[in-house]
């Protein structure tokens, strides 16, 4: 069974047909690249799992998506019970204005869980986990927000993580970073496929070709080929995918 | 003359234009310090605080006017800010755009422009008649909520609208709900903003004559208010009256008592100011 599977999805913004009968299944345990030049809808589509686009006015959805089997628009549970099973980590680092410690165990807070020794331990782990753990281990109540940008990004991984979701959602999230920080994220991703679903948007080619399994390209709304990342890459079906590869548009 | 050079010369022109607009207004305001102080500073000590009000300008005092204006002040923030915080939450982050919400952001707007006098005829009528609340620091304090409920509400709107879209969406994204993002994410970015504008708002309330004396604020009051059901005057007020009398001793303890005001009017923007810079610093987005 797909993880994360999506039947003929479209998307409207107001008068706007921005994501066209899409359809796609993604296994579990895998890193997912989409990849497509600005405003072909990899975002938008990304943030159909987690019901994001809910926060946006004037969208429209029809079609279905299904996490494990459920359809996550249809089903009964409610939407914020739903995004705690998905991460999602965004193009900007965003965390919150309060120390470290409280960016992780956030998640927690709003279940409720005011436990100290499992916070304790969630933050130990979760920050292990995104390879952030020695750099702030002595100064967990220090503000956030006087972390350099890779490490808020790995912060927000983080606290991502600390929720323990199925699925971890990934909008560029290396983009507004330098190399070296790119290539610890990298890896991080690499090692937390073991654990979780991953699906990142990325605008980098070469990411894309390093980290993923899978590999979608959209176009202007529509999924124009999905396949093994190392098909796409040597010798994909469609020539709009190798026009773009190859950089000669988008 | 060449074209540069005409460029400079209006620049330097402009320059000492806006110099001269700034200087304007801190000369009128250095002025009536100065006035001020030069009349009233004399006056100034501790029995002009402690005394209660009386006929001869040298005995009286502004007791009862300033546990006046602090009793109303209170009661003001006390019902106001509250209020005003959640309709300006509410019509930022819960109301639907729309056709009414339109509606009521323009009301609102408008509502901080009207004469304070005209709050204090609804007041008098709403509070002190119809509630039967007469000239009380109850019914002061409700006409003074209004009077500030729309800059508070206007207030605490830009504050929760200036919270980046980002920070929003890292909490919804961890499954947090709309009041859990609102109360953990949202309130506390925002607070600095919100506080600011309560502050300023209570400003312009202690500034206020014209709606409390249509409410009924008394001038002679030889007792301190010991319940919100008392009657009361306060300092504008008990200014505005011993201006009006003819010897120039209350001229003098009006001078006094507007040093007074001005005090607490500064110290409180001072310390609006001081919250602002202090929350602007823990929550740089």
């Amino acid at each position: 069974m797909f993880k994360l599977e999506a039947r003929n999805v479209n998307l409207y913004y107001g008068e706007k047909h921005a994501l066209k009968n899409i359809s796609i299944g993604i296994d579990p345990n895998t890193v997912t690249a989409f990849i497509g030049p600005s405003g072909c809808g990899k975002s938008t589509f990304l943030r159909c799992f987690n019901r994001m686009n809910d926060l946006i006015d004037n969208v429209k959805i029809t079609g279905d998506i299904l996490i494990d089997g459920k359809n996550v628009y249809k089903s009964k549970i409610d939407v914020d019970e739903h995004r705690k099973k998905i991460g999602m980590v965004f193009q900007k680092p965003n965390p919150f204005p309060k120390s470290i410690y409280e960016n992780v165990i956030y998640g927690l807070r709003i279940n409720g869980i005011n436990n100290k020794q499992v916070l304790d331990e969630t933050v130990e782990r979760s920050l292990k986990q995104a390879a952030l753990w020695e750099e702030v281990k002595d100064d967990l109540k220090k503000s956030a927000l006087s972390l350099s940008g890779g490490q808020q990004q790995r912060l927000c991984i983080a606290r991502a993580m600390a929720v323990e979701p199925s699925v971890i959602l990934m909008d560029e999230p290396a983009s507004a970073l330098d190399p070296i920080s790119t290539s610890k994220i990298e890896d991080l991703i690499y090692e937390l496929k073991s654990k979780y679903t991953i699906v990142i948007v990325t605008h980098n080619m070469q990411q894309a070709a390093r980290i993923s399994d899978k590999t979608a390209f959209f176009y202007l709304g529509e999924l124009i080929e999905y396949n093994q990342t190392a098909t796409m890459f040597t010798n994909p079906d469609k020539e709009q995918t190798q026009n773009y590869i190859t950089g000669r548009f988008g | 003359m060449s074209n540069s050079q005409l460029n400079r010369l209006k620049d330097l022109a402009f320059k000492i234009f806006a110099i001269f607009c700034t200087s304007v207004g801190l000369i009128v305001l250095v002025v009536l310090l100065y006035v001020v102080i030069s009349q009233g500073l004399s006056r100034i000590d501790w029995d002009f605080i402690t005394n209660l009000p009386s006929r001869s300008a040298e005995r009286s005092g502004i007791y009862t006017a300033l546990f006046g204006m602090i009793w109303v002040l209170v009661l003001t923030i006390l019902i106001s800010f509250p209020v005003g915080v959640c309709a300006g939450i509410y019509l930022q982050e819960y109301g639907k755009k729309g056709f009414l919400t339109n509606f009521i952001e323009i009301n609102i707007s408008n509502l901080a422009g009207v004469p304070s006098i005209i709050y204090g005829i609804l007041g008098l009528e709403l509070f002190g008649r119809l509630l039967h609340l007469g000239n009380s620091i109850l019914a002061g304090s409700l006409t003074l909520s209004l009077l500030i409920l729309p800059l508070i509400i206007v207030s605490t709107r830009e504050a929760v609208k200036a919270v980046p879209k980002s920070l929003r969406e890292a909490s919804y994204g961890l499954g947090a709900t709309k009041w859990q993002t609102i109360w953990n994410v949202v309130l506390p970015s925002s607070f600095g903003g919100i506080m600011t504008g309560l502050i300023l708002a209570i400003s312009r309330a202690i500034g206020e004559t014209a709606p409390l004396i249509v409410v009924g604020a008394l001038v002679y009051v030889p007792f301190v208010p010991s319940s919100p059901m008392d009657e009361f005057t306060v300092l504008p007020s008990q200014i505005f009256n011993w201006v009006t009398r003819p010897q120039a001793g209350f001229v003098t303890n009006a001078a006094a008592a507007i040093i007074i005001l001005l005090t607490f009017t500064f110290m409180m923007n001072g310390i609006a100011v001081i919250i602002r810079n202090r929350f602007n610093k823990k929550t740089k987005f």
